[in-house]
């Protein structure tokens, strides 16, 4: 399927190897990434905190080039946080077709007008609801037997559950990353910290909340014996990851708990080496933490 | 309506008790009640109190979800006990057995009932809700524009349940954190064109550590909440208000850290993470990295910084130069914002008041 492909900012920045791994793995799923590379950034909820008018026409704007995309089913991120930020403009735009005839009008000077009703969908979503998990499990070439995963969604992508079109029985995809984890062979670890906050929109304004909150989840983790956590946020992965060493430092234990974007983890039971998934790149080095001779078939080397 | 007169069945209660009088721990109890799948999860506790066992301490009034008394943890989430259907309850339940448990950042005092006083009221006296007149106080009723009070009746609907203190991600790390209720209560007179000290309550809570900036943007109250106050909305909007009209520059990094933000898509299209940080310590523009508070967060982030360049996460490159637009691109971007920043008057649309199209267009004439 071909799909107009927003990567994101940081993923192309503090976390490269998300948006290298998401390459790796669209082509053993057939999916054709065409990358809106004239987007801008969504603005994480921050810009939307300064002027929700400027949000809203940023990413109208953003909607309207993926819009244009000839042959594209949908739009794909593969960030919780943009999919949060560009749900909660989506919303307003799509409520109002006043407030969207004055959105466009902006837009009008460049030849862009975003039409009620894009599809626009975190990778996650798009695994479960489009590829199927049937068709995943028939593409597994190295299960990921006995590998322990605790799921880290990222508030953006499980919450308001209208906005997100989460429903218990038609849709719960508040429970995606554990299907995925479970068609790919791998345990899923259920802990505390699952569905809540990294902490990491507040690093600059209470660091020390902060990393509370990602030792927190972090340690949760630890204590349900999970080998590692993913993740499909780049922004819970700095604060989970990244920052891991002082979160160690705030809460005052040895956490050593690896961070795999969702992509590594699919490119791993896929058959993709951890090299070429840039796991190397982590903080936390999941090669060196995970015993892999257990866990994975074939050896996982640095 | 045939549905709400569905005969009565059985459902199974699974409820914390707890007496701390009593010396010990916590457990789980369970009960099983008949009632039609309408009827709400507090008569269910309510019955099994009747029948059962008398000493189950639930708090409760209405019993019509407007006296906020019987907040409640149901299956993990927060709400009214009297505005939650029981087969609902049950649907949301993981092992067909209908969870109860006090609500969370609270302490207990006996079973079901939390300690609103030690919390939740404390929290609300913190941000003075009251209206502080202007003078001089007219002699009889404040005459204010209609439209001008519209934007805080969404804050206004708040009953004081505690379901959004209950899983506030913030609080649970920081205690002293003002919370969602409050800070919404809050917005209810900065919002209110009657009260005299907006700038000094935005003041007072941008500056406050535990005060607007430490709310994490979790959406957990959002959820939580059973009338759709959407506390974190109102937080975004004390947010709005302190740093876009009052232009009040805090301790705690919040008003630079959105400039920061706001400018560096403005001037690249997409982030640049390496400049943000050290900008939202020292100040929005090219020397804020190189400002004191900068420097201490630098040496402070240290060992994480040499951890991402020696694994190659990050390259000195690629912190040094921003990733950038195309250039016509960037134009486009400068162009939306130099429109709507142009603007005399922000525009925000707030679903919570002007709904949505289809709800309009299906109502009933």
């Amino acid at each position: 399927m071909r799909v107009a492909y927003w990567p994101g900012c940081v993923s192309r920045g503090f976390t490269p190897e998300l948006h290298g791994s998401m390459a790796l793995v669209a082509p053993l799923l057939d999916i054709e990434l065409v990358q809106l590379d004239r987007a801008c950034c969504t603005g994480a909820g921050v810009i939307a905190e300064h002027n929700q008018e400027l949000a809203d026409t940023l990413n109208a704007r953003t909607f309207a080039l993926a819009q244009n995309v000839d042959g594209a089913e949908l739009m794909m991120n593969i960030c919780s946080t943009c999919q949060g930020a560009q749900s909660e403009c989506q919303e307003r735009l799509d409520a109002s077709a006043e407030y969207r005839a004055h959105v466009n009008e902006t837009l009008a000077a460049e030849g862009l007008s975003y039409e009620k009703g894009l599809d626009n969908k975190n990778f996650l979503w798009l695994l479960v609801e489009e590829i199927g998990l049937d068709e995943l499990r028939a593409r597994v070439k190295r299960p990921l037997t006995d590998l322990k995963v605790g799921p880290f969604y990222g508030c953006y992508i499980v919450r308001p559950v209208d906005r997100l079109g989460i429903d218990a029985v038609e849709r719960p995809r508040d429970t995606y990353l554990a299907q995925v984890i479970e068609t790919l062979g791998g345990t899923v670890i259920e802990y505390a910290g699952s569905h809540k906050c990294c902490g990491f929109p507040i690093i600059t304004m209470n660091k020390e909340a902060s990393l509370k909150q990602a030792g927190r989840h972090l340690g949760d983790a630890v204590d349900a014996d999970a080998d590692c956590l993913v993740t499909p946020c780049p922004l819970c992965h700095l604060n989970l990851d990244l920052q891991q060493p002082l979160a160690e430092r705030t809460v005052g234990r040895e956490l050593n708990m690896p961070v795999l974007h969702l992509p590594q983890l699919v490119g791993l039971a896929l058959g993709l080496e951890p090299k070429e998934l840039g796991m190397q790149r982590h903080v936390v080095k999941p090669s060196s933490v995970i015993d892999w001779t257990t866990s994975v078939v074939a050896g996982v080397g640095t | 309506m045939a549905e709400a007169h569905k005969p009565p069945q059985d459902f199974t209660l699974r409820l914390r008790r707890y007496d701390p009088e009593s010396g010990d721990a916590p457990f789980w109890e369970e009960h099983t009640i008949q009632l039609g799948p309408h009827r709400s999860v507090l008569e269910g506790i309510l019955q099994a109190k009747a029948r059962f066992d008398g000493s189950i301490g639930i708090r409760c009034s209405c019993r019509a979800a407007i006296c906020g008394s019987c907040g409640v943890r149901i299956n993990g989430q927060p709400g009214l006990a009297c505005h939650t259907h029981l087969d609902k309850a049950l649907a949301a339940s993981r092992d067909g057995v209908i969870e109860v448990e006090p609500m969370g950042n609270m302490p207990v005092i006996k079973d079901l009932i939390v300690d609103m006083d030690a919390v939740h009221w404390k929290k609300i006296q913190r941000v003075t809700p009251w209206l502080i007149n202007k003078e001089p106080i007219p002699e009889r009723e404040y005459i204010v524009p209609r439209e001008s009070m519209i934007d805080v009746t969404q804050s206004m609907a708040c009953i004081q349940c505690g379901a959004c203190v209950s899983d506030c991600l913030s609080m649970e790390v920081d205690p002293l954190f003002v919370g969602p209720a409050a800070l919404a209560k809050a917005y209810r007179f900065v919002g209110d064109p009657r009260d005299a000290q907006q700038f000094e309550r935005l003041k007072d809570l941008a500056e406050d550590p535990h005060g607007i900036f430490d709310c994490t943007h979790c959406f957990k109250c959002i959820e939580a909440c059973p009338k759709g106050v959407a506390p974190m909305s109102q937080i975004m909007r004390l947010r709005r208000r302190a740093t876009g009209d009052h232009h009040i520059v805090d301790r705690n990094n919040g008003e630079r850290h959105e400039a920061a933000f706001v400018g560096l898509v403005k001037d690249h299209g997409l982030l640049w993470e390496a400049e943000l940080l050290p900008r939202s310590y020292g100040g929005n523009n090219f020397f804020g990295k190189f400002a004191p508070p900068s420097a201490l967060e630098l040496i402070d982030s240290l060992p994480v910084i040499t951890k991402a360049l020696l694994r190659r996460k990050v390259t000195p490159m690629g912190a040094l130069k921003p990733h950038k637009l195309p250039k016509d691109d960037l134009k486009q971007v400068k162009r939306i914002y130099d429109t709507v920043e142009g603007r005399d008057e922000r525009i925000e649309l707030n679903l919570y008041i002007s709904g949505y199209d289809e709800d309009v267009e299906e109502a009933p004439a």
